[in-house]
């Protein structure tokens, strides 16, 4: 099966181990991620104002081109997932937007708004499912405990997102599961490590992403599993006395792809 | 031409798609909110200042570039007001005039460390600057 593939800036640069790992588990799993032909970066934030649309043009034309060939686009980074979810729903429920942003892709080039957009992690529990995942593992996280990180954009807003339940979502869970680890609940699971406040408040972040790993820590975690990169980065240079991991990374340990 | 407290507001009634006018002063944005010790003025006061035509001194406040855009008190209101939207609208009420970007390209070189990630620095200029 193929499906379009946005892997987005970071995972091009500071994050690339995030997408390659995330291409041969796919494939692993009988999915090949075709990536999209010149796309450009989502902006890494959905500016939620009705009359900005130049900002989300990026992200429309990635669902257009996902749109031409037929495919569901996928997503890894949890703010590109973000971004472009969110795109997709102000496409298809508001007209004047909608409007607005198909002037600018030309006669013929419209987007109806009929793309699916799907984050990795949505695409291993709805399209491959678990069974299929635990029938990959070939190194089992035996006695690993893993504390899942949601953060904001993979759940937030729900009523846009979908992706679970926003306030006791099992989505990473069931993977650590499905790849024999055991998974650790703790309460900040799914609040804010301070994002892009990182770069002009540094303190800020820190206090947030302490209450994160602190967290964690006391549940009893070993380590933490992330989908996105700016939340790795504020836990990790925050003095987090856990290993803060790609949730990728798990699966090629538990897949035996890993190259050391 | 300068325009008066309450056109300023309906444009950012429009502009969020927020009706602040179903807030029934819970203050559950505020305490949910992750930024709210940074902020000195909080989601909640957004909401009614908003609704007041009382908008000259949030646009004024550093409030603006606090929030994580983390939808926290979007997804926990009781009353779907989702305050983050207004703190938006007011924050590009500031930023789109010429000059007032809140962040220039000048000021990058000495915010940025080796590690951090693109995602942050994009992110910001889509925030802050226009």
């Amino acid at each position: 099966m193929k499906v379009a593939y946005f892997p987005g800036c970071t995972l091009k640069t500071k994050a690339k181990e995030l997408d390659a790992y995330a291409r041969k588990c796919a494939e692993t799993l009988g999915i090949t991620l075709e990536e999209i032909e010149n796309w450009q970066c989502c902006g890494g934030v959905f500016t939620t104002a009705r009359d900005e649309a130049a900002t989300k043009l990026s992200s429309v034309r990635a669902l257009k081109a996902a749109g031409n060939a037929n495919q569901m686009l996928v997503t890894v980074c949890s703010a590109c997932h973000n971004v472009i979810k969110q795109t997709n729903h102000a496409m298809n429920t508001d007209e004047e937007f909608a409007f607005k942003v198909n002037n600018y892709l030309g006669k013929g080039e419209e987007y109806d708004g009929s793309t699916k957009v799907m984050h990795y992690l949505e695409l291993l529990r709805d399209v491959v499912g678990y069974d299929k995942v635990k029938e990959a593992v070939k190194k089992p996280l035996a006695g690993k405990k893993v504390a899942a990180y949601y953060g904001c954009l993979l759940l937030r807003p729900n009523s846009v997102m979908h992706t679970d339940d926003p306030e006791n979502p099992t989505l990473i869970e069931d993977l650590i599961r499905a790849l024999g680890g055991e998974p650790v609940v703790y309460s900040m699971r799914n609040e804010c490590c301070g994002g892009y406040i990182a770069l002009e408040n540094p303190d800020s972040a820190k206090k947030r992403s302490n209450k994160v790993t602190d967290s964690a820590a006391l549940a009893g975690a070993d380590m933490i599993v992330t989908a996105c990169p700016l939340c790795k980065f504020n836990l990790e240079t925050n003095g987090s006395k856990l290993p803060i991991v790609y949730f990728t990374d798990l699966m090629a340990e538990a897949f035996d792809l890993k190259e050391d | 031409m300068h325009k008066d407290n309450n056109a300023v507001r309906d444009e950012i009634i429009r502009r969020s798609g927020v009706n602040p006018r179903k807030c029934m002063r819970c203050g559950k944005c505020s305490a949910t909110c992750p930024a709210y010790d940074e902020m000195e003025f909080h989601p909640h006061q957004f909401v009614y200042m908003v609704e007041s035509g009382d908008i000259e001194p949030l646009m004024n406040s550093k409030s603006l570039y606090q929030c994580l855009t983390c939808f926290a008190c979007v997804d926990r209101c009781p009353r779907g007001v989702e305050p983050a939207k207004l703190v938006e609208a007011v924050r590009l009420e500031v930023i789109r005039k010429q000059g007032a970007n809140h962040l220039k390209a000048d000021d990058i070189p000495a915010l940025v460390t080796e590690e951090l990630p693109q995602q942050a620095i994009v992110s910001a200029f889509r925030k802050y600057t226009k």
